[in-house]
């Protein structure tokens, strides 16, 4: 069994699936549990973008 | 006519037979979580939060096996793999059947498999801090 991802497509995955443990562990409602797992999905892939352009710009 | 003696011994009663169930439930729910990806919530009866975490946890330890990752043994010696072990320790039941099922391997002529590898450790990790949320929703410090 292999799995064949790229890897924006793995910091993807990634950041869903530790954001959703994020948002229900670290909060009570169901409200505020959605928003801080959105909240947390948007920082994993807001720095993988950031660190992305920075590592280009390294490069360049 | 009831004597009021013998409700309040009831009612104790009732309290601390509560109690009890709670304080095992604390225990229990932790150690149920661990083993079994959202049993612990399961048990609660918190079901859309503990299919959510299962699904979580699973996707990325397969996932991390489907990348080829490594799954890490006890006794390699190197610091940095027991930490690893530690880690995918906290997966319970996967860890011990991909063990046993001579999964995880590795394959470090991929780069994707370090990231496998990475994925199995935090699929571990994450279930640890579902465990725990599992034992605050027990001890009543979360609904």
């Amino acid at each position: 069994m292999t799995f064949e991802l790229s890897h924006f497509n793995a910091a993807l995955l990634f950041a869903l699936c530790a954001s959703t443990v994020f948002g229900i562990t670290q909060r009570n409602t169901p409200r505020d549990m959605m928003r801080y797992g959105a909240y947390c999905f948007a920082l994993f892939v807001g720095g993988v973008i950031v660190a992305a352009w920075a590592m280009w710009l390294i490069k360049h | 006519m009831a004597n009021p003696q013998n409700t309040a011994t009831v009612a104790q009663r009732s309290t601390k037979a509560a109690a009890k169930s709670d304080n095992s439930m604390a225990i229990i729910a932790p150690v149920a979580g661990w083993l079994f990806p959202g049993l612990g919530h399961f048990i609660q009866r918190r079901w859309i939060r503990g299919v959510l975490l299962m699904l979580a946890v699973f996707v990325m330890f397969f996932a991390g096996l489907g990348m080829q990752g490594k799954v890490y043994s006890l006794n390699t010696g190197d610091l940095l793999d027991i930490l690893g072990f530690v880690g995918d320790l906290g997966a319970g039941a996967l860890y011990f059947i991909a063990r046993t099922m001579d999964w995880g391997i590795g394959n470090i002529h991929r780069a994707v498999a370090d990231y496998g590898t990475k994925y199995i450790v935090v699929a571990g990790l994450l279930n640890v801090i579902a465990a725990v949320d599992a034992h605050h929703i027990a001890i009543g410090k979360k609904q």
